[in-house]
């Protein structure tokens, strides 16, 4: 959790990017997705993605271990789909209520598709996206109040070591004798009285950094920046590059005939 | 080195004339009619008992006291084992309430944003943000110095603290407790504050981590003459830095703030009979403990008598559970491994080494608390009773009637709402051993408390409850983790008197500590750690040498 918050060792090209950028083209590429469910239009995503991601410092292994949650629920809706949804075409398994026709594994295809084409840009925009520049970003750049921004940035911070002190107390409960073991009403309880313990330490120490802000000098209306947010040539390219492969999953998919509006289905 | 540019520390002064300050829901002033003069450059320290308000007047020198209605919220808190405690019972419901004036450069602080700094007890409350660099430079950001200085400062402050061997980039989370207060003083120098208040800053270190911090603050002040005020109760390592000492007695209707004020070598001579009684820790004096009576059976002699309880072997701990990469469980990287120690009934075991090696860690899972990494924690059947080798196989209730464990944070270990239902809570859950909650309130001094909530407990209370606790099942083998820091004098020597009576009747007790002192009252084993290897060496020891593992 707390390796989470700094991009240690990745010095990829796209971790030099404006997070803003980054962010604009991610929004496009999903937004195109998110309007028609077709095979095409994920895949040609999908590939163009697969390409940029040694740009983000990412490896295979390393897309496994972050987003497999992602790729697992993006395979379970795509098998769910292409079984349950109304056959069309040749019949290809009939097990009882489930049946699985050309028609529905095509359409279980592109749900598949889709959906790790939606999901990976956001793996792909957290591998090289460090907190601390994204906050500089929306403080700087999009405008947004800095007092707000940075006081999330701080609090981020404490959520790693609240999840360090939710296993302390846990053990620290335990050498007290309330079990985390037994029966599920147990269970629950335990997890209550934990919880409670938690939220006592997380206002201590919350209280603490507030006073540790305060006494230097946070909460002022004006600050200067040390760390300036900037946009430059690869942030063209990185916008640039989300509308073509925007563009491009559109265009194939209208090239193919497969291009498929969500609000237009079943009319 | 730049020449000293426009931002060149000017050191402040402070003036408090019949100043007081009540927290919001007290009905006590937490400082009442104090009158101090501090010149600019004088380094003072700041004495006085639990509940003398010191923490409160750092905290409005900082100017985070608050307005009159909002001071319970930025102070109370934090300032709770020093400021608030004694009359933590009585609310009141009104608000904050300040009287007579404190002045810094003949101003109030809070029109005086940056002027002075200040840090704090917690170091991982020192730290605001997740980069070195970006951390140094947040003051001064927020006093809106321009760009190009920030960097100069931040590159000059991590020069000046000793952190500057390390990349601007470095994550602030890897950092040991001692650079991470070495990294708030950077923080605070790179503000140019005329007035530095540390707040027991090196009250969670360990003694290489004292120094380190000691050290960095006396260069700093050397060099810029800025005026300090510290609040430590280990007067030994502070006393050759400061140049004043000020002790401070709780706010009283009668009498002003300020006890005592003179140069350390006058105070200390005149007031020493006072400050040890008052649990201060004043150099060269060590208090009074109750000796082992089983003292014939010398610690180094080798041969050990005492029932085997418990042993380790070949142990490797982690906090880190197994891993999942993907379908895989991945066992954690430990810390510290192949360990091999026994604790006997009636013998003290010491586990000592330098800062990060996995002292706690190793300590949690001898204790039945965490799962091996590797090699195994065996109970014999004297021990166990029948509920199995593996402690931390055993069921919770199962666990606390053979091994207790009393955590660095007692807070941690609060369970319910009343001193009282918090002792009984082991007993009941076992169904025996109640009788023996009135004998550990009498003998650990809780009598008067037992209606009180466990969480407004002075510091020292609340680590005599938290021991307490968990002896109220009854443990054969007691785990204890720094039971003794940032505890005063008179705790100390309670503490380290109750567990030699505890040895005598035939607890077997194994402390994870920095303290030398206290290993020594101890007696018995000590088993140094060092990174990646353990070896139970016999005492006594070598000298701690500073040491940070990554």
């Amino acid at each position: 959790m707390r390796e989470a918050l700094t991009l240690a060792g990745n010095r990829s090209v796209l971790t030099r990017a404006n997070p803003l950028a980054k962010f604009a083209a991610v929004f496009l590429v999903t937004l195109v997705l998110a309007l028609s469910i077709d095979w095409m239009s994920a895949s040609v995503a999908l590939v163009c993605e697969l390409l940029v991601f040694p740009l983000a410092g990412l490896t295979f292994s390393l897309l496994w271990q972050r987003g497999w949650p992602l790729i697992l629920a993006a395979a379970v809706g795509g098998w769910s789909t292409s079984i349950l949804s109304p056959d069309s075409g040749r019949i290809l398994l009939d097990v009882g209520l489930w049946s699985m026709s050309e028609g529905s594994l095509q359409l279980g295809l592109a749900f598949l598709l889709r959906g790790l084409a939606i999901a990976l840009p956001a793996v792909l925009l957290m591998s090289c996206t460090d907190p601390t520049d994204l906050a500089d970003a929306l403080a700087q750049k999009a405008r947004l109040p800095h007092r707000f921004v940075l006081g999330t940035l701080a609090a981020m911070r404490l959520v790693g070591l609240m999840a360090e002190e939710w296993q302390t107390i846990g053990m620290a409960r335990r050498a007290r004798g309330v079990g985390s073991r037994g029966n599920p009403w147990q269970r629950m309880r335990a997890t209550l009285g934990q919880s409670f313990g938690l939220l006592v330490q997380a206002i201590r120490r919350a209280t603490r950094l507030a006073v540790t802000m305060e006494a230097r000098g946070f909460g002022g209306a004006s600050r200067t920046w040390a760390r300036v947010s900037t946009y430059s040539v690869l942030d063209v390219w990185v916008v640039l590059g989300g509308v073509l492969i925007a563009a491009g999953a559109v265009a194939a998919a209208l090239w193919a005939g497969t291009w498929n509006m969500v609000w237009l289905q079943g009319s | 080195m730049p020449a000293l540019h426009d931002g060149g520390v000017r050191p402040a002064a402070v003036t408090a004339r019949g100043w007081g300050w009540r927290h919001a829901g007290r009905t006590k002033p937490a400082v009442h009619a104090l009158d101090l003069e501090i010149r600019p450059g004088e380094r003072v320290l700041l004495l006085g008992p639990s509940g003398a308000g010191k923490s409160t007047l750092l905290h409005a020198l900082a100017g985070v006291l608050g307005d009159s209605d909002a001071g319970a919220s930025s102070a109370g808190g934090s300032s709770a084992d020093d400021a608030g405690t004694p009359d933590a019972g009585t609310r009141a419901s009104d608000d904050a309430d300040e009287s007579g004036e404190l002045l810094i450069d003949g101003a109030p602080p809070r029109s005086r944003r940056g002027r002075a700094g200040l840090m704090q007890q917690d170091p991982e409350t020192q730290v605001v943000l997740s980069r070195l660099g970006d951390d140094v430079a947040f003051g001064a950001e927020n006093l809106s110095v321009p760009r190009d200085e920030i960097w100069r400062r931040v590159h000059e402050a991590l020069e000046d603290v000793g952190l500057a061997h390390l990349p601007l980039n470095h994550p602030t989370s890897s950092l040991s407790g001692g650079q991470k207060q070495r990294l708030a003083l950077a923080g605070i120098l790179a503000m140019r504050p005329g007035l530095i208040l540390l707040d027991e800053p090196t009250a969670n270190l360990d003694p290489a981590g004292v120094l380190e911090v000691r050290d960095a603050v006396g260069r700093c002040l050397d060099k810029t003459g800025a005026t300090l005020v510290v609040v430590e109760h280990r007067v030994a390592a502070w006393k050759d830095l400061v140049d004043r000492i000020v002790v401070l007695q709780p706010g009283s209707a009668a009498d002003g703030a300020v006890l005592i004020d003179g140069t350390p070598d006058e105070v200390l001579e005149q007031a020493r009979g006072m400050l040890t009684a008052a649990g201060v820790w004043v150099p060269g004096y060590v208090p009074e403990t109750r000796r082992r009576s089983s003292a014939g059976v010398p610690p180094s002699s080798g041969h050990n008598t005492g029932q085997l309880l418990l042993a380790a072997e070949k142990l490797a701990v982690s906090r880190e559970r197994f891993r999942r990469r993907g379908f895989r469980s991945v066992p954690p990287e430990p810390v510290l491994r192949d360990v091999t120690v026994q604790v006997r009934a009636g013998e003290a075991l010491t586990v000592t080494g330098p800062n990060g090696v996995g002292k706690s860690t190793f300590a949690l899972t001898l204790a039945g608390l965490l799962p091996p990494v590797a090699g195994k924690v065996s109970a014999t059947i004297e021990l166990s009773g029948g509920a199995g080798i593996d402690p931390y196989k055993w069921r919770a209730e199962q666990l606390i009637a053979r091994i207790g464990t009393v955590f660095q944070e007692p807070e941690h270990q609060f369970v319910t709402g009343r001193v009282l239902d918090e002792l009984q809570f082991g007993p009941r859950h076992l169904g025996h051993g109640e009788e023996r909650v009135d004998e550990l309130l009498e003998r650990l001094r809780l009598t008067h408390l037992v209606d009180a909530n466990p969480y407004t407990l002075s510091g020292g209370e609340k680590r005599r409850l938290s021991v307490a606790t968990v002896l109220a099942a009854h443990p054969q083998v007691l785990v204890l983790d720094e039971p003794t820091f940032g505890q005063d004098a008179n705790t100390w020597a309670e503490l380290a008197s109750f567990l030699s009576e505890l040895l005598d009747a035939g607890t077997a007790v194994v402390s994870v500590t920095h303290d030398e002192e206290f290993t020594h009252v101890l007696g018995g084993t000590e088993l140094r750690l060092g990174p990646g290897l353990g070896i139970n060496a016999p005492r006594p020891a070598e000298p701690t040498s500073e040491q940070t593992v990554t």
